[in-house]
């Protein structure tokens, strides 16, 4: 396991390091002069150059990438172009928001999507089953900022449940936790899906297991065998499955953060590309893909802790 | 995704049979899903291609006076802030929605196929550098590497086509490369290699064919995918320039009115709901018309 452990971690460094000399190589080899997009055509030569200079744009290929390399390891991420504030700081203020509000969403999508598919499991092939199938398929398909809007636009501007916008008053946890229904639903959805059909079928596996037909020849009522030692079973696989959705809970929380005015990674992101700050989108993109990486990794060691089979075949 | 070559089906010695050649479409049909999938993927798709026909007004045209008026005969579904109706420039965002799904689709179906082939047929050290390609790119939440790159592109339809190229077409060659892999030691490939076939020829004539199937049902089941990001970014501010109509620009106008005038979001929304929805139940439909193992624990 230690072996197996330090292997994935590995695999897992390397693969964002690659992803950013991919990322760096991709804004490198499109044209495009990022000076003369940020600073306007009316930019003279000389301050291109210096704009150049403060973002490392004017060193050779390699060299930029490794200097971003170590200056990563250090904590070093750059400056805001404009304020000349650190953006590791940013980054600091801002990531809380952005991981309470993931959370959020995985809460919104386990808190529906495991029951539906328990649900869809014992109701087996029933009309029921194929309505939650039809719903879970909906789910997945509609994009995370159409929930935002019409979300927003239901509960908060039309019937007023929730607050519309912001992040709470700092302090009042409470009035914080009201702040995130929302944005975590919108975010959430779209996993409630991919967990109810997941659910289902690793329910269905139990539930033709050995020991639980044992538990129904002893006389343990359905709904106990079904809901406690089935669903027991039945969620462990799951867990393991959640840490590749984050990916796409950290688009939807993008969207989210922007739809509700929150603050958070993505709201700073979206704002640094309208002024051209490079270096903090450049600081948002790394952030969140390690955040990416890390739970892909955690992920796969529960996968491979629970089921021995995993490891040997890495 | 699993593959079916035509060994596995058809047993040795069993009489081939071939099915009605619209067998597959009478399925489909059978399927409420699936003849509903059907309906609205070709109801968005009529509806762009008509676009120029069936919209009431130009959907550049302002009219200022009329501003922000809600839903009536004269606008089916209102006006914006600047006057334009709001139908027409959904029927003209359908066009923008399928041209960027289509291209960059197609696109990454022809690479991620070349690439998957060349990684599964081709020597082992390949292999690995193209898969540690295709896994770092999946490495990146998608909307973020989108972010990075049109900081330094700029916002454009060609830039939104370039970002969802990069970022699909390692789903592509993963699936390619696999099915590859386990393609290449059949006893078909191993006669044409022995009759002296070289790598190109097999790759295109032997190995494509059976490739391109589950590959298809893919691309049907990550149009709503791309057409998600198109109008994601276009709803940032970050995607195609104004004039041009996109449904994500109609809900980024919307959102700035949603107290007052909501039913710009809502109309914007509803076609989104329609497209993803429709090729979503088309794609799954097909998937089991084409790919029964998948359907055995329904």
């Amino acid at each position: 396991m230690l072996l197996y452990t330090l292997k994935r971690l590995g695999l897992a460094i390397l693969i964002v390091c690659v992803a950013m000399l991919l990322l760096l190589s991709a804004i490198h080899l499109v044209p495009g002069d990022p000076a003369g997009i940020a600073l306007g055509p009316r930019a003279t030569p000389e301050m291109r150059a210096e704009f150049k200079a403060l973002m490392g744009l004017d060193q050779p290929f390699f060299i930029q990438y490794f200097k971003f390399l170590g200056n990563v390891v250090t904590g070093d991420l750059g400056v805001d172009v404009w304020s000349k504030r650190p953006v590791t700081q940013m980054i600091a203020d801002q990531l809380p928001h952005t991981v309470a509000l993931t959370i959020v969403g995985l809460g919104w999508s386990m808190m529906i999507g495991i029951p539906l598919g328990c649900f869809s499991a014992v109701h087996r092939n029933s009309f029921l089953d194929r309505f939650t199938a039809v719903i879970s398929v909906g789910c997945i398909a509609i994009p995370s900022f159409i929930v935002g809007l019409y979300a927003l636009l239901l509960f908060a501007v039309e019937l007023g449940w929730f607050p519309a916008i912001g992040a709470g008053e700092p302090g009042d946890l409470g009035d914080q936790a009201m702040h995130l229904v929302l944005p975590g639903l919108a975010v959430g959805l779209g996993w409630v899906g991919y967990l109810a059909r997941f659910v289902r079928t690793s329910m269905l596996e139990v539930m033709g297991e050995n020991h639980i037909r044992m538990a129904r020849a002893y006389g343990i009522p359905t709904r106990r065998i079904t809901y406690i030692y089935a669903l027991k079973l039945a969620i462990l696989p799951t867990v393991a499955l959640l840490g590749v959705g984050v990916g796409s809970l950290i688009s939807g929380a993008v969207f989210a953060e922007i739809i509700f005015a929150r603050p958070g990674i993505g709201k700073m992101v979206v704002d640094a590309v309208n002024t051209r700050n490079y270096p903090i989108v450049m600081g948002g993109v790394l952030v969140t893909t390690m955040l990416f990486a890390l739970s892909t990794l955690i992920s796969d060691l529960i996968a491979a802790w629970l089921d021995p089979r995993v490891r040997q075949g890495f | 995704m699993t593959t079916t070559t035509p060994e596995d089906t058809a047993g040795a010695d069993a009489p081939i049979k071939r099915e009605p050649r619209l067998a597959w479409l009478w399925q489909l049909l059978r399927n409420p899903l699936g003849a509903l999938g059907l309906f609205l993927v070709l109801l968005i798709v009529i509806s762009a291609l008509g676009a120029d026909v069936f919209s009431p007004y130009d959907y550049k045209a302002l009219d200022v006076k009329n501003r922000l008026a809600g839903p009536s005969w004269a606008h089916l579904l209102g006006t914006d802030n600047l006057g334009r109706d709001t139908f027409s420039r959904i029927l003209h965002g359908g066009q923008v929605a399928l041209y960027v799904a289509l291209v960059s689709i197609g696109v990454s179906l022809v690479l991620g196929l070349a690439l998957g082939m060349l990684a599964g047929y081709g020597p082992r050290w390949l292999d690995n550098i193209l898969l540690l390609c295709f896994d770092s790119v999946r490495a990146f939440p998608v909307i973020m590497f989108a972010l990075a790159v049109i900081t330094v592109v700029g916002p454009s339809l060609e830039t939104i086509i370039g970002v969802v190229i990069m970022t699909t077409t390692p789903g592509y060659a993963r699936i390619a490369r696999n099915a590859t892999l386990s393609l290449k030691n059949n006893e078909f490939i191993l006669a044409e290699r022995s009759l002296g076939a070289r790598g190109k020829r097999i790759m295109i004539s032997h190995l494509l064919p059976n490739l391109i199937a589950p590959l298809l049902i893919l691309c049907s089941m990550d149009i709503p995918v791309v057409i998600t990001i198109e109008a994601g970014l276009s709803f940032l501010g970050l995607g195609v320039k104004p004039p041009t109509p996109s449904w994500g620009s109609i809900l980024y106008d919307g959102y700035s009115f949603i107290r007052n005038t909501p039913w710009i979001v809502i109309a914007g929304g509803i076609p989104l709901i329609i497209t993803t929805l429709g090729f979503t139940f088309l794609g799954e439909s097909l998937r089991d018309v084409f790919d029964p193992k998948m359907k055995k624990d329904r």
